[in-house]
């Protein structure tokens, strides 16, 4: 009965629009480089579309468009043409958007997430418009502002069939898309905005709803799950689900309706005059051999070669500047452990001891501060953290105080040993140890915890752990600590 | 009126003060009623021509060095308000562009410039070059030199009366030509207008009309001043995709018709509508063609159906123009009128008034043909013409050198006249519309004058109206064609 019942079966569909990492825009030399600039500085005739001036195509965009293409396992097309998309918007200078309609640069793709295929139905290139601005917020402001910065910036749109079964689905798609876009090194996933998703959703025995703007690979999710609860209400209260095009409002969290299907817009495409056919097919061969290791291929390398599990290949080669980083680290640990081992079973060990520390320990604390690994790079170099785990290895630093000196040098920076000196980070020798344990153990306030220790109660030795810890602030090894406790509490 | 090659000569020289030409010319420009200028660049074209002078005087040789080679040294030539031109008003003859100064020059007015150009102004025009009399212009109606009555043709109908001896507002002028737009006015103000191959002359500042059919052309009262002309505006530029570089030169060299095998389509001649006179100017053309030593033989497209051509033209202009159109809303330019309230109500109004009738209709037309469900029943359809009518040019133009045709099926028409039937002004494009589908080169030279004018006009051979007569040669053989055009001038005293 499980799988036959489709009844309630869910269907999503993505279009995914990447901006590219091109130096100039699509159609003319305008840098890309506006986040950071006042509004419309990076103008010009063409991206402004004043009267005359026309589109030329950035050969470097189509080059970018076509790797994609080939990374997502599609056909590239032997001709590309442009069209133009005809509606009016404030943000859209001509009152047409240069896009690709038939004859697109590729088709009939395939990316795996998970166990499951996802089949993509074509990968485009589009200029992007420019952007709206208020002084405010929308609601109070009493005007609108036009920035056409954006307008121009080449846009890759990826359409998928609707072959996603959930949210969570089309989350996991899309973190796999935003990596591998990465790792071609034609996407700026850190940059805000730079995918940017519209979703068809439809819940069986209703129509589909179109979902704009849901501007956040983290947003996808929420957007979703909401129209899909909407969508079953409807559904279940018998009234039915019309086809329509919602937006997606972030600050609320919910789809609103813009227009039903009587009111969809026709665009009128048409083949762009301004522009030639573009024969790509002689490109594909040489941007083929320059597409990178993808990070399926790395995945499945870094657990034969590193050992490291499943879990820890997967978050490691998620985003490329991490997956270079940890094979960095491991290419320059001390090779000691295999020489005296001489087996690669230990020095694969090692390596997924590394492992833990960038793919847990690292990226814990970049998460938590929000940044991304290229950006941390700038302020631990794989050196550095070479550095931190000999200082683990060789006992000078306990786990916490390794864990101590990175969060320094991503907050405050500076070098592993300097931090170790300054911040008085190293481990406390045995007679030391011993001292703070005695202490622990003598104090009135933890008399209850040993009267408990005593009675069999075994979680009692964990508070006492974290006392010694307390008071070492850290510099004990935990170990030592356990076996200390336990040889000073049976003798008493 | 002084040819651009004497005034090249003359500036060179120094037997011409470029001052006081440009002064003369323009004393003409601000006395006459033919209203063939909507913006003047008064002062900097005066300006510069003083300059001009300036430096010939301070240093002839170093003059002569540095200068010797442009190509259009002191030569004052109006520009036709379709084409952007920095620093000066381009409205396009349009209420919604009044007002718009383009931050850039077009590639053809750079191309100028270098040259040593002297820019006198903008020139009226049908409104976004829709219309075949240059009375669709929001700043009024140009005037027929040959007679103050008549319509100039059009669109770039304030260029051609400007180039025409009888007015001598301009020594050359800059057309454009999307569906006849340069060789009807030629044609009917009695002077020389070329429209390149498509894709030999940069259309970069060119406002679009239609972007898959236009070329701005040469304007002038004498074929070797085209020739001229086209010579500079030719230039290969990397920010038009359809502009092509010329890789196999023209043979230049040679002179004259003889030997040279000229076609002669009957469709052309046969269709309705054309005059009695017209007919009879291209036969006695053709018999000239033939004491020239041309080889010339009345010739059928069977392929090639006028009226089906006519109807893929517009079909496909339109679609174009609505959609290159819906830049002007007033947002970052132009006309910008009363309260601002939301953006689709503000850009309604703003278009409502800014656009004139004719526009307005073409738009409309336009969108209606790009709609769903009638794309593939019209554009497709038209572009599937487009195709045949190439073919059927290609393959004529294989056997034969050149077409001979007449430019436009009748003379000038009265102001007023047809501008109330849009449809029968449609169908005054019939002969020059399939060149343009076809994208091959064209000229309108004039061949005689016909006794129907009412003898007012301003000139020598006042009363009298001209005829034009049409050559059209393959793809790139402009040169071929001003050759035979030149050959035949020589013959020919109007």
């Amino acid at each position: 009965m499980k799988s036959e019942d489709r009844s309630g079966e869910v269907k999503i569909g993505l279009e995914c629009h990447a901006q590219l990492l091109t130096r100039s825009k699509l159609f003319c030399p305008c840098s890309t480089d506006y986040q950071n600039s006042e509004p419309n500085t990076h103008v010009c005739p063409t991206c402004l579309g004043l009267p005359g001036a026309l589109p030329v195509v950035n050969e470097q965009a189509i080059k970018y468009g076509v790797k994609v293409a080939l990374a997502l396992g599609c056909e590239v097309q032997p001709v590309t043409t442009f069209y133009r998309k005809n509606y009016f918007y404030p943000d859209l200078p001509r009152g047409f958007q240069i896009t690709q309609y038939d004859f697109p640069i590729a088709l009939n793709g395939l990316v795996k997430i998970e166990n499951k295929k996802v089949r993509i139905r074509r990968v485009h290139l589009e200029e992007d418009p420019g952007r709206l601005v208020y002084k405010g917020t929308i609601e109070t402001a009493k005007y609108s502002l036009v920035d056409y910065n954006r307008s121009g910036i080449p846009l890759v749109e990826i359409v998928t069939e609707p072959d996603l079964r959930s949210p969570k689905e089309a989350r996991v798609f899309l973190g796999k898309l935003r990596s591998v876009l990465g790792y071609l090194g034609v996407f700026d996933s850190d940059l805000e905005g730079a995918l940017r998703v519209d979703a068809n959703v439809s819940v069986a025995g209703g129509e589909r709803a179109e979902v704009k703007n849901i501007s956040s690979y983290k947003g996808v999710e929420r957007a979703l799950s909401f129209e899909i609860t909407r969508q079953r209400n409807l559904l279940r209260r018998g009234l039915g689900v019309v086809q329509e095009t919602r937006h997606y409002d972030e600050a609320r969290g919910i789809t609103v309706s813009m227009r039903t299907k009587e009111f969809e817009h026709d665009y009128r495409y048409f083949p762009e005059p301004d522009l030639v056919p573009i024969r790509i097919s002689g490109l594909v061969a040489g941007l083929r051999a320059e597409i990178p290791e993808l990070p399926d291929e790395k995945k499945k390398r870094f657990v034969s070669q590193y050992s490291v599990t499943q879990e820890h290949a997967n978050s490691l080669t998620f985003d490329k500047s991490v997956a270079d980083f940890y094979e960095e680290v491991v290419s320059k640990m001390p090779k000691t452990e295999a020489v005296a081992g001489s087996s690669a079973a230990v020095a694969g060990s090692s390596a997924a001891w590394v492992a833990t520390w960038v793919a847990d320990v690292l990226k814990g604390e970049l998460n938590y501060r929000g940044i991304s690994m290229r950006e941390a790079s700038k302020l631990i170099s794989a050196g550095d953290f070479v550095t931190v785990l000999k200082l683990l290895k060789e006992g000078v630093v306990t786990e916490r105080g390794a864990t101590e000196i990175l969060r320094e040098m991503l907050d405050r920076g500076g070098k592993p040993k300097e931090i170790v000196k300054k911040k008085g980070l190293a481990s406390l020798g045995s007679a030391e140890t011993e001292k703070a344990v005695f202490e622990v153990l003598g104090e009135e306030q933890n008399a209850g915890a040993v009267a408990d220790y005593k009675l069999g109660k075994k979680e009692a030795l964990n508070f006492l752990v974290g006392q010694v810890l307390k008071k070492t602030r850290g510099r004990a090894e935990p170990k030592k600590i356990n076996e200390l406790l336990k040889l000073e509490l049976q003798k008493k | 009126m002084i040819t651009a090659t004497e005034v090249v000569a003359g500036v060179k020289s120094g037997n011409i003060s470029c001052e006081e030409l440009v002064w003369r010319i323009y004393e003409r420009i601000e006395r006459s009623e033919l209203n063939c200028f909507i913006t003047l660049n008064k002062a900097a074209a005066l300006a510069e021509a003083r300059e001009e002078d300036k430096r010939r005087r301070k240093n002839e040789r170093e003059y002569e060095k540095e200068n010797g080679r442009k190509k259009l040294l002191g030569v004052p030539v109006a520009v036709k308000d379709s084409i952007s031109t920095q620093g000066i008003q381009t409205t396009c003859a349009s209420k919604i562009l009044t007002g718009y100064v383009p931050p850039y020059d077009a590639t053809v007015v750079e191309a100028l410039k270098r040259e040593g150009a002297i820019i006198l102004g903008k020139t009226n025009m049908d409104e976004f070059c829709m219309g075949t009399s240059t009375e669709t212009s929001f700043y009024g109606p140009t005037k027929n030199p040959h007679d103050l009555s008549r319509v100039p043709g059009g669109s770039s109908g304030g260029s051609a009366a400007a180039v025409s001896p009888a007015a001598g507002e301009a020594v050359l002028a800059l057309g454009s030509d999307t569906g006849g737009s340069i060789r009807c006015p030629a044609s009917f103000c009695g002077v020389v207008g070329l429209k390149p191959t498509y894709g030999l002359v940069s259309r970069y500042g060119l406002i679009a009309y239609a972007n898959s059919l236009e070329q701005i052309g040469p304007l002038a009262s004498n074929v070797s001043d085209a020739a001229l002309l086209l010579e500079v505006l030719a230039v290969k530029d990397e920010r038009d995709s359809t502009n092509f570089s010329l890789e196999k030169k023209n043979n230049r060299e040679k002179e004259g018709v003889k030997g040279m095998k000229i076609g002669v389509p009957r469709e052309f001649l046969e269709g309705e509508g054309v005059s009695p006179e017209v007919k009879k100017a291209v036969w006695n053309a053709v018999q000239r063609f033939e004491e020239l030593g041309a080889e010339c033989e009345e010739v059928s497209l069977p392929n090639l159906n006028l009226k089906h051509a006519l109807a893929a033209y517009y079909i496909i202009a339109v679609s174009e123009a609505s959609s290159n159109l819906a830049r002007f809303d007033g947002l970052r330019y132009g006309l910008r009128t009363g309260k601002d309230e939301d953006w689709h109500t503000t850009f309604s109004r703003i278009r409502g008034e800014g656009f004139g009738e004719e526009v307005k209709r073409r738009i409309i037309l336009g969108t209606y043909a790009l709609s769903a469900g009638y794309y593939g029943k019209y554009y497709l359809k038209a572009l599937k013409v487009r195709t045949l009518v190439k073919n059927e040019f290609e393959v004529a133009l294989k056997r034969y050198d050149l077409l001979a045709t007449p430019t436009m099926p009748f003379v000038a028409f009265r102001l007023g006249e047809r501008i109330k039937d849009p449809l029968s002004l449609y169908l005054a494009d019939v002969n020059t519309v399939p060149v343009n589908l076809a994208g091959v080169p064209s000229l309108s030279l004039p061949c005689e004058s016909s006794g129907a004018g009412a003898g007012v006009g301003a000139g020598a051979g006042a009363g009298k109206l001209p005829i034009g007569l049409q050559l059209v040669g393959g793809h790139f053989e402009e040169w071929k064609i001003l050759r035979a055009g030149l050959a035949f001038e020589q013959a020919t005293t109007l």
